[in-house]
């Protein structure tokens, strides 16, 4: 079915929808994965924006329920050169276009994404609009107009889990929030470190790979205050990853802030982002933002390159750190940007790119194991 | 860490030969590897014996040595070179076996060289199967599960460990012969039976079937800091089972999920750790079970390979330049990505389009063998194609192959629709072959299911789709016919259709398709391969075409010229014109004009990213080289280097307006028509064999009876001596004549009366229009009829009279001023009876160029370039030929052990696949220096075995008879016996094949016979002479199979017995030259 998909810019690119009729709009990103497109999908960082695939042929190995990254797909539209509607691979349970259709997310193909992420590049991600009934191009453009930015918006607030949950079966087992004031909350006290996770927007693989470490992780909604989480009594907090501009979430600020130097704290993405601001940095909006699985990180305390799997739009400001203790601990070899950083005299470190990889390499699991030594350490 | 500051002096091994299996892809990444090291300061010495090399011209390294990769000569070379570092990662397993073998010398310690790369101990883990299988067990992997048996007590209890279904494979026997899969126990206990007795050492290895696995490939790279980044990775469509050189393969892995892909690797990550390679690339390969995702690694290669040339054009990513680079102490994030030039080479490139690799096959050359494709790899060359869509870059791979076929069939050469049924397609389906794909496409038009062509062929359903999804699109264009709308036509060219056709589908010309596209403004755009699937900007103008909407094609206003490749590598047409399409860039840089570079094959040094200004990795057909050149617009373009694939394209692209620089392609047609060019010898009053042309059976009766037998029967416009024949009879003549005209059709054939016994000469020469100069004369070992690319050779002459050599000197200036040549010319002349006769002209670059080029210390194919640019060679300063003081031999280098019941004789038609240098101040010095090069274990003493047809006798008796008189015994049959013994040489007899047993196979499997003289006409029924030959083959007993070979062979081995052979660097010999 014909679509038109255009940019706030004025550029647009005629192309055709492989999941009928729709329409889509958000913040257009470019990803540079060759795999990993439902791990994509279902990133809530994603959230809001459509995402064009640089590699040209996707829905090559279907989907299958195991590579979800949260309970729904995240983002507004998916943008491929070609399509592939002949899954082949033995975990694969259905097709691509299927998946889009029960998610109500419309999937796009047969434009030059080279073109499109090369203009992204040149001229940043921006807002746009997809559409397979609106096909005049200025009308789109004009729409466009209408899409919040995504600087200064609250995304989390779309996408954190309304209700707590504990990481059990491969999957969420959901709690009453009113049990939060329960310190006997935990299953595993004693055996397992216990570790609040903010969801700000959490990949399931990092749930996996802390409980992997050895943390019996209890997921929080976003707006779950100081107070609250000092009454569970954990012994190290999680700040995930998640969608969006972090400077409005003010409230998470807040708590983080109350945290400091109370419980070791590891970040994510978003999570660094936020401890980044709790410890008096300052973020911003970079141009068109890191999406990939290739990106080179230094550990500069071991020298070692990592490559990782990344997907912000924001970062912290390399300046503004630094004021306190907080040092410098990995570095983004293209472009000299900050990946890391940490307080050890408060217990906290975060990074800015993605250690539970899913899509991308495992080069930085240690992370995780790293998280579990510094919670230890504090408990002795 | 910065680069080592304690080592000064690297000491590299090339490849050798081109061989099946180890082509010029080792040239690509030696190349680079020295240029990188030389670059960094380190004095550069190698050893490589292959000519048509760029690694082995003077420039590329400080001090290289021409010599047999023998460790012999690497002893000598380290004794007197002094290296600090060896250096064996980039020269294929040829460098890496001959590397061990020098290193279990002990020389590398006593001159304290270390081995950097890989070390002795991590290729020891790598190559040796039961090391291997151990380090894979430490790390959780696990390799196919294997034993050994030879009797079938042992048998059993294998099968019994290893499971159904079981691959047999006997030790130690040729090609695998004697092996196969076992399903049952009944099958297993009959192969196994046939194999332990096929087996020289009766034994056999029982191995678990991974056949019909998923294959994949994993280029990964260290550094000794411990980093490792993955190229690329390789997803190969035909399933285990068919060698991965053999296969069509596809980059990056199409049918992994990001899961699978990272357990591959983390695979490959600990792989390279327990293996041990501190620094460089290295290929993993992997067999993934389709049902369950199981995963059996099946080897791993220590060193670059033809995967990872293959990687490095597929990405962009020059992995052979970066491992030379760790292997001299940096590491990933110190080196710069040359493509981008913003990044760094520690990352990982994406890339985002599909690359398609198709390997070439000649099985046209091997009419005995079976044109079957098994783990033994068979193919000598590939063509990689790039495209947004495995569609595109498929079908422009398929029309980059040159097999005369325009993309995925539907060119008016597929079978009628239903001519192919039943058993046959089922046959071709479930047996891999090198036409296979063009029977799915049968098949899929047959209305088979997908899922039984995947049944019978273990090619994932993905590709089966994808190839539905060409075949269906031919429906529907087929069905618009004339009248093809755009939306079709567009979709079309997105799926890789070529202009032809459409043409053939719609019923409309070429032409006319090529209009109505154009005028529908369907033209292609050109993209970039910038390793980083455009996240930054790239500075390498690597590109490829697609129909897509953004072009980035950068075109400048310079003055530019273009140079057409020779596409994938075949047997007549390899390395040797890829060496000159370089040169020809090099030279059009050091004059300043833009060199753009069309080709597609992967694994040359012509399609590396910084040889040329503008690399656009394309097809070399007419449609493809006219969209560059709409595109470019540039000042001229180069045909006579690429071989006949640009030549073939002259006249075309000549019509349609294309400025064709150098030698004109009218003079070319004047050298290629048979009346034009009997038109012009008679005017220069030059002679040539009697000669007619037939284009009927009839008419070939008439000419041959005319001229005589025997006569010389050939198609026109071919290469490499295909489908050419020496025919004796009528008889003869009315069989080959069909091959002939199937070789080229709607050609004349072409028959000369044949020169019998004469010498024959290559005379390659250089001309500017007004001047010409002899590059080289060369002197075949072998008399006229053995193919000149098949012959050995030697610089200069050692047995021509100056009064033939000024004739030929003469008649070669008079031919290149009549065809007014800008450029290089190649002649063959014949001597016979004092007569001098003019086989053939021309007026292009010949495959002896290289050769020439190294002896005389002047790069013709760089001078020829200038001349085309309008140079003269007084300006040139290339006045005079050069005769070196010094012999150079050129020996050929044959594939017959690849191919099963082939009889390993020369003929007129090209079998070889490369060839070796043989350079010293004694030609039997340098005759035995190319033949070890060429793989000869020559002996010294022992035992040589005489059988020569009855005219052949009177010239083998004084070879025989030297050979005596060196200590060697000799050992004939009965007739050849008494022969000998009447002209008083004593002779051991042994029965022949057919007199019963112990006969002459059975002495030379007891390794009774060193040395093998046996001349005989090719032919089946001569069972004898072929057993003979074979078996030398399959024991590696050296042998001749004329007298001419074989007088060659004795001065060697006479030279051998004298003293040592001794080594010195090119750039020595060419010193010499200067003071002539």
């Amino acid at each position: 079915m014909k679509a038109l998909l255009a940019l706030e810019d004025g550029r647009v690119f005629p192309c055709r929808s492989f999941t009928g009729p729709g329409e889509a709009k958000g913040e257009v990103v470019f990803n540079t994965s060759m795999t990993g497109y439902q791990e994509i999908l279902t990133d809530p960082s994603y959230y809001g924006q459509m995402v064009t695939m640089t590699y040209p042929l996707i829905g090559n190995y279907g989907v299958c329920p195991e590579d979800v990254e949260s309970d729904r797909v995240q983002v507004a539209a998916f943008i491929v050169k070609e399509y592939q509607d002949f899954p082949s691979n033995y975990r694969s349970r259905g097709t691509l276009a299927d998946y889009l259709i029960k998610a109500h997310v419309l999937g796009i193909e047969d434009l030059d994404t080279r073109a499109l992420t090369r203009h992204i590049r040149k001229s940043g991600a921006m807002r746009a609009m997809i559409s397979t009934s609106d096909l005049v191009p200025d009308s789109l453009v004009e729409r466009i107009k209408q899409i919040p930015l995504m600087l200064g918006s609250d995304f989390v607030g779309k996408v954190t889990t309304k209700k707590p949950y504990f990481w059990k079966y491969n999957q969420p087992d959901y709690i009453d929030a009113a049990k939060l004031d329960d310190p006997l909350i935990w299953h595993h006290r004693g055996k397992k470190h216990s570790v609040v996770a903010l969801d700000f927007g959490i990949k399931y693989n990092i749930i996996r790979s802390l409980e992997k470490a050895g943390c019996e992780v209890l997921v929080v909604p976003a707006r779950t205050d100081a107070k609250t989480i000092l009454q569970l009594n954990p012994e190290g907090i999680f700040l995930s990853n998640g969608p969006g501009d972090p400077e409005p979430l003010t409230y998470a600020v807040d708590t983080i802030r109350q945290l400091l130097n109370v419980v070791p704290i590891f970040g994510i993405c978003l999570g660094m982002q936020l401890l980044g601001i709790a410890m008096g940095g300052k973020t911003m909006k970079i141009k068109f933002g890191h999406r990939g699985a290739n990106q080179p990180v230094k550990n500069l305390s071991t020298g070692r390159v990592e490559i990782t799997s990344q997907n912000h739009g924001f970062a912290v400001d390399l300046n503004t750190i630094g004021k306190d203790q907080s040092v410098m601990t990995h570095i983004n070899l293209n472009e000299d940007s900050l990946e890391g950083l940490k307080n050890d005299t408060i217990r906290a470190f975060a990074v800015q790119y993605h250690p539970e990889a899913s899509p991308g390499p495992h080069d930085s699991v240690y992370l995780f194991n790293q998280f579990a030594k510094v919670i230890k350490d504090a408990k002795a | 860490m910065p680069k080592r500051e304690d080592i000064k002096k690297i000491l590299i091994i090339g490849a050798g030969p081109i061989i099946i299996s180890q082509a010029c892809e080792f040239d690509y990444s030696g190349t680079q590897a020295c240029k990188a090291l030389k670059e960094e300061g380190y004095e550069v010495i190698l050893i490589n014996s292959n000519p048509a090399t760029i690694m082995t011209d003077p420039e590329t390294a400080d001090r290289i040595y021409i010599e047999p990769v023998t460790p012999e000569t690497v002893i000598k070379v380290i004794e007197k070179e002094r290296p600090d570092a060896l250096l064996p990662t980039l020269g294929g397993q040829t460098a890496l076996n001959t590397a061990i073998e020098v290193a279990k010398t002990g020389i590398l310690k006593k001159y304290n060289v270390e081995m950097i790369g890989a070390s002795e101990e991590a290729i020891n883990k790598a190559e040796d199967r039961e090391l291997f299988r151990d380090a894979m067990n430490r790390i959780g992997l696990r390799i196919p599960k294997s034993g050994f048996a030879t009797n079938m007590q042992e048998v059993e209890a294998v099968s019994k460990r290893i499971g159904f279904p079981i691959i047999v494979r006997p030790a130690f026997t040729l090609g695998g012969t004697g092996g196969g899969v076992a399903y049952n126990m009944e099958e297993l206990n009959r192969i196994s039976k046939s194999g332990i007795d096929a087996s020289l050492i009766h034994q056999v290895m029982l191995e678990e079937s991974v056949i019909g696995w998923k294959e994949y490939e994993l280029e990964v790279m260290r550094d000794h800091a411990d980093n490792v980044v993955i190229i690329c990775s390789i997803e190969n469509v035909d399933a285990m089972g068919v060698h991965t050189g053999d296969s069509i393969t596809v980059a990056p892995a199409q049918t992994l999920s990001d899961k699978e892909y990272q357990n591959l690797r983390d695979a490959s990550i600990a792989i390279m750790r327990e293996i041990g390679v501190d620094t460089g690339g290295s290929n993993v390969q992997f067999a993934i079970n389709p049902e369950n995702g199981d995963i059996i690694v099946v080897e791993m290669n220590p060193r670059v390979s033809r995967s990872s040339a293959l990687a490095s054009k597929a990405t962009g990513f020059p992995i052979a330049k970066i491992a030379a680079k760790l292997a001299i102490g940096y590491t990933l994030d110190e080196i710069p990505n040359d493509i981008t030039g913003e990044t760094l080479a520690c990352f990982e490139p994406s890339i985002d389009y599909c690359v398609v690799k198709i390997p070439r096959w000649t099985f046209e050359k091997f009419p005995e063998a079976e044109d079957v494709l098994t783990t033994a790899m068979k193919s000598v060359g590939e063509t990689m194609s790039i495209g947004r869509t495995f569609k595109e870059a498929f079908q422009k791979g398929l029309r980059s192959l040159e097999i005369g076929r325009a993309g995925f069939g539907g060119d008016g050469k597929d079978p009628l629709p239903g001519s192919v049924t039943g058993n046959e397609l089922e046959y071709k389906l479930s047996t891999p072959n090198s036409q296979r794909l063009f029977y799915i496409k049968y098949a899929i038009e047959h209305g088979m299911p997908i899922t039984m062509i995947y049944e019978l062929t273990h090619i994932d359903p993905w590709f089966l789709n994808q190839m539905k999804q060409i075949v269906d699109l031919e429906k529907q264009i087929k069905l618009a016919g004339k009248d093809l709308p755009r939306d079709l036509f567009e979709k079309a060219k997105k799926y890789g259709f070529s202009d032809r056709q459409l043409g053939f589908l719609t019923g409309l010309t070429d032409k006319k398709i090529e209009q109505d596209r154009k005028a529908l403004g369907i033209v292609p755009v050109y993209k970039l391969v910038d390793t980083c699937a455009a996240e930054f900007r790239a500075a390498t103008p690597y590109y490829y075409s697609t129909y897509e909407t953004e072009c980035e094609a950068r075109v400048s206003d310079k003055k530019k010229v273009i140079i057409l490749g020779g596409g994938p590598n075949r047997i007549g047409q390899g390395i040797e014109f890829d060496y000159c399409c370089v040169h020809a860039s090099f030279a059009l840089r050091e004059e300043g004009v833009e060199s753009i570079m069309v080709n597609s094959n992967p694994e040359t040094v012509s399609t590396d990213y910084d040889t040329s200004d503008k690399l656009y990795f394309e097809p070399v057909t007419r449609e493809d080289v006219l969209h560059i050149v709409e595109k470019e617009k540039p000042f001229g373009v180069i045909v006579q280097f690429g071989g006949q694939t640009p030549l073939n394209l002259a006249t075309d692209l000549q019509k349609a307006g294309v400025p064709i620089i150098g030698t004109s392609p009218d003079s070319i047609d004047r050298a290629e028509d048979r009346d034009l060019f009997q038109e012009m010898l008679k005017k220069l009053g030059l002679r040539q064999p009697e000669n007619g042309i037939a284009l009927s059976l009839d008419d070939a009766f008439k000419v041959a009876r005319d001229i005589g037998y025997p006569v010389m029967v050939r198609p026109s416009f071919v290469l490499g001596g295909r489908a050419m024949k020496i025919v004796y009879d009528e008889k003869d003549l009315a069989e080959f004549f069909d091959l002939a005209v199937q070789a080229s059709p709607d050609k004349p054939v072409l028959i000369d009366k044949f020169l019998e016994e004469a010498f024959e000469l290559d005379v390659d020469v250089i001309s500017d229009g007004e001047k010409t100069v002899i590059g080289g004369m060369m002197e075949h070992i072998e008399e006229a009829g053995i193919h000149s690319g098949d012959s050995a050779c030697v610089l200069p002459p050692y047995s021509i009279s100056k009064t033939h050599i000024d004739e030929m000197a003469d008649a070669a200036r008079a031919i290149a001023k009549e065809l007014n040549v800008k450029g290089l010319m190649n002649i063959q002349f014949g001597i016979m009876n004092d007569k001098v006769y003019i086989i053939e002209v021309n007026p292009r670059a010949s495959r002896t160029i290289p050769f020439v080029s190294k002896a005389i210390g002047i790069p013709l194919a760089k001078l020829a370039t200038k001349v085309m640019l309008g140079k003269t060679l007084d300006e040139l300063g290339f006045t005079k030929e050069i005769i070196p003081p010094y012999y150079c031999v050129k020996e050929a280098v044959m594939p017959f052990d690849r191919f099963e019941n082939v009889d390993p004789v020369l003929g007129p038609e090209m079998k070889s696949t490369g060839e070796v240098m043989g350079i010293d101040k004694d030609l039997g010095a340098a005759v035995a220096k190319a033949q070890i090069a060429a793989g000869q274990k020559l002996p010294t003493e022992g035992t040589v075995f005489i059988s020569v047809q009855d005219k052949d006798k009177d010239k083998a008796l004084p070879i025989v008879r030297k050979f005596h008189s060196m200590g060697f015994t000799i050992m004939a049959t009965r007739g050849t016996a008494q022969f000998l013994d009447e002209n008083d040489i004593p002779t051991k007899i042994v029965k022949k094949v057919s007199a019963g047993r112990p006969h002459v196979v059975d002495a030379v499997t007891n390794n009774e016979i060193q040395l093998i003289l046996n001349t005989g006409a090719s032919s089946q029924t001569q069972r004898d002479g072929y057993e003979i030959r074979r078996a030398a083959i399959k024991y590696k007993i050296p042998y001749a199979t004329t007298t001419d070979g074989a007088r060659a062979i004795c001065s060697a081995i006479e030279a051998l017995q004298k003293e040592t052979l001794s080594v010195q660097t090119i750039q020595d010999y060419h010193r010499e030259n200067n003071h002539v």
